[in-house]
């Protein structure tokens, strides 16, 4: 049977485009001293939580490494929005082990499962609190070795908080993207978005407490790198 | 026999009194829910996790569920004893207007169950604002019931407003100050009340210390709450409880708040030097506007000491305790002068005075 011109032509877009599709790659640094971390001295107050862990854990708002690498930055494309894979994506997971949440900061697509779980045998009650409408608040007791509880979010919201109210040192931070092309900068201070079709795009980094910045790239037939450089002040 | 001689029952009294002191600790309770961020730590209502309220396993009163719990518990316990209150007033008392207060504090004990399980139920963190206010409101009032039914009310008398009277002041120039004196009182308890609310509105912002220093701000006299300035403020703020940012709303409510509590001091000083000048040291009149004002120089060293220890929840909740007490002062001096204070145009020349609350003796002077 004679393969048809039009799917022909179809197949040949589909492999070019995917050919042409490039990552966003980077590195993301921190100038200056951040403010110190401080023990969660209300922790090892508890004594279901403090059985779980032998030193006082810290904070964690500024993860940097020794050469000034920054963690936990969320990067995305700036107005990229209605590409979202969530309804198909694999469900991420957000788990509370020794009265923490892990991991702090996450991000995920609008429509994909955010499963939360409950390591510690202690009860934990799970609450999220949207600002953003359209996403809906939930406060879920979860008991020690209960179900998972599994929450989507249909609007793009960036960190979105969690929190335990019994444990009130414990949030964590999720952002909703509406598109596949994001991630979360690792201790390394690295990030790769991949398969960025070609275009013109404003890459943006989001820190917590350092706020936002954001970088214009083009994606033509290669990675495009994008470094960020975030200052304390 | 008059009237409030005739409703003088000792174990009324007293059952009022503990029916206040046990809202007193409810008050205490709440307010380390909040200053423990645990108000949604138990995530139904009237249940439990799942559980009875009555019934939830010791297991569960951890961290946080363990003050809203037992916060819980102990509203049952005052909406029982409101309840018993308001019946034994409306079968025992003969005062119409006490039977009304005994409905009143039924009809508020009862909303306020339904408020905090709504603010569960609902994730409506403004309720807990209102919430909070009502609270202040129903302490006021059983604490002037317990006023009301006391021996102190049926044994005393009233006394002329203004000793400095003597026979080159006019009647009603005496009249004026005394009248002066209750409308100040009037105006700052309102004052106060209008603080609470501030008060009550910072703690449920959930932002933590808006200004983490006093009696300066951010080092200044006026803190600087522009968009660059906050953004620092948050970018150096290290907190370990699950707060949200802070915003310059939350700046500028809590300078309001410092600024109000100058004026209460200053009006609650004023009220209790006018007290004593026209009253007598030893009016109790004049000594309860003294008591008012040691609270609230202690409310204003509480104050301090919570940005100071960066609201340690003890300190933040014992500040919340003595702005009830500073309310209920208040109230407790304008209701006690509605019997003890009386103008000279009142007091007949046999001695006695007419009134909504019955004829009652009067003194030709202070004593």
């Amino acid at each position: 049977m004679k393969a048809s011109p039009v799917l022909l032509l179809i197949a040949l877009l589909a492999v070019s485009t995917a050919v042409r599709a490039a990552d966003i790659i980077g590195t993301i640094t921190l100038k200056g001293t951040p403010p110190a971390e401080i023990p969660i001295t209300p922790l090892m107050d508890n004594p279901d939580c403090a059985a779980m862990h032998k030193t006082t854990p810290t904070t964690h708002f500024y993860v940097v490494g020794p050469n000034g690498e920054l963690a936990d930055v969320v990067v995305l494309l700036k107005g990229v929005t209605g590409k979202s894979t969530g309804a198909t994506a694999p469900p991420v997971v957000l788990d509370q082990k020794g009265c923490l949440y892990e991991p702090q900061i996450l991000a995920i697509q609008t429509g994909q499962k955010l499963v939360v779980k409950n390591s510690d045998q202690c009860i934990h009650n799970v609450h999220c609190m949207p600002t953003v409408a359209g996403n809906d608040e939930h406060n879920d007791a979860q008991m020690p070795g209960g179900a998972d509880l599994t929450y989507t979010f249909p609007q793009p919201e960036m960190f979105l908080k969690f929190k335990c109210d019994v444990h009130p040192w414990m949030f964590a931070w999720v952002s909703i993207i509406d598109s596949p092309y994001y991630c979360v900068s690792g201790p390394d201070g690295k990030f790769v978005i991949k398969n960025v079709p070609p275009g013109k795009y404003t890459v943006e980094a989001d820190h917590r407490k350092l706020g936002s910045q954001t970088q214009d790239v083009e994606v033509k037939d290669g990675n495009v790198t994008a470094n960020f450089t975030f200052e304390v002040k | 026999m008059s009237a409030n001689a005739q409703n003088y029952n000792s174990w009324l009294h007293r059952f009022i009194v503990v029916t206040a002191v046990a809202t007193f600790l409810l008050l205490g309770l709440g307010g380390l829910v909040t200053s423990h961020e645990a108000g949604m730590s138990v995530p139904d209502w009237p249940t439990s996790y799942g559980y009875n309220m009555f019934a939830l396993p010791i297991k569960f009163w951890r961290g946080g569920a363990f003050f809203e719990h037992t916060h819980r518990l102990l509203a049952s316990a005052v909406g029982l004893l409101t309840t018993m209150l308001a019946v034994w007033l409306w079968f025992r008392d003969s005062r119409n207007w006490m039977r009304w207060l005994g409905v009143l504090a039924f009809v508020l004990v009862a909303l306020q169950g339904v408020l905090g399980g709504l603010r569960v139920t609902l994730h409506m963190d403004n309720l807990g604002i209102v919430h909070g206010a009502l609270a202040q409101l129903f302490f006021v009032l059983i604490c002037v019931l317990a006023l009301f039914t006391s021996r102190w009310w049926k044994n005393s008398v009233a006394a002329v407003c203004d000793r400095r009277s003597n026979s080159e002041t006019s009647t009603a120039v005496a009249d004026r100050r005394c009248s002066n004196l209750r409308w100040l009182v009037l105006f700052t308890t309102l004052l106060i009340f209008g603080q609470l609310i501030l008060g009550a509105t910072m703690r449920h912002q959930h932002a933590g210390l808006a200004i983490p220093d006093f009696p300066l701000a951010y080092g200044k006299i006026w803190p600087d709450t522009g968009a660059f300035a906050v953004a620092r403020y948050n970018a150096d703020r290290i907190e370990v409880i699950s707060v949200n940012p802070i915003t310059a709303f939350e700046i500028e409510l809590q300078m309001v708040h410092r600024i109000m509590a100058l004026a209460v001091f200053i009006l609650v000083a004023a009220a209790a030097w006018l007290s004593w000048k026209q009253l007598g040291g030893k009016n109790p009149l004049a000594k309860l506007a003294f008591f008012w004002l040691a609270l609230v120089v202690v409310q204003i060293l509480l104050g301090a000491a919570t940005i100071w220890t960066n609201k340690a929840a003890d300190v933040a909740t014992a500040h919340v305790l003595v702005g009830a007490l500073s309310l209920a002062t208040g109230a407790l001096w304008c209701a006690a002068a509605l019997r003890r204070l009386e103008p000279m145009s009142r007091i007949e020349p046999a001695g006695t005075i007419s009134g909504a609350f019955g004829a009652h003796p009067a003194l030709a002077a202070n004593k």
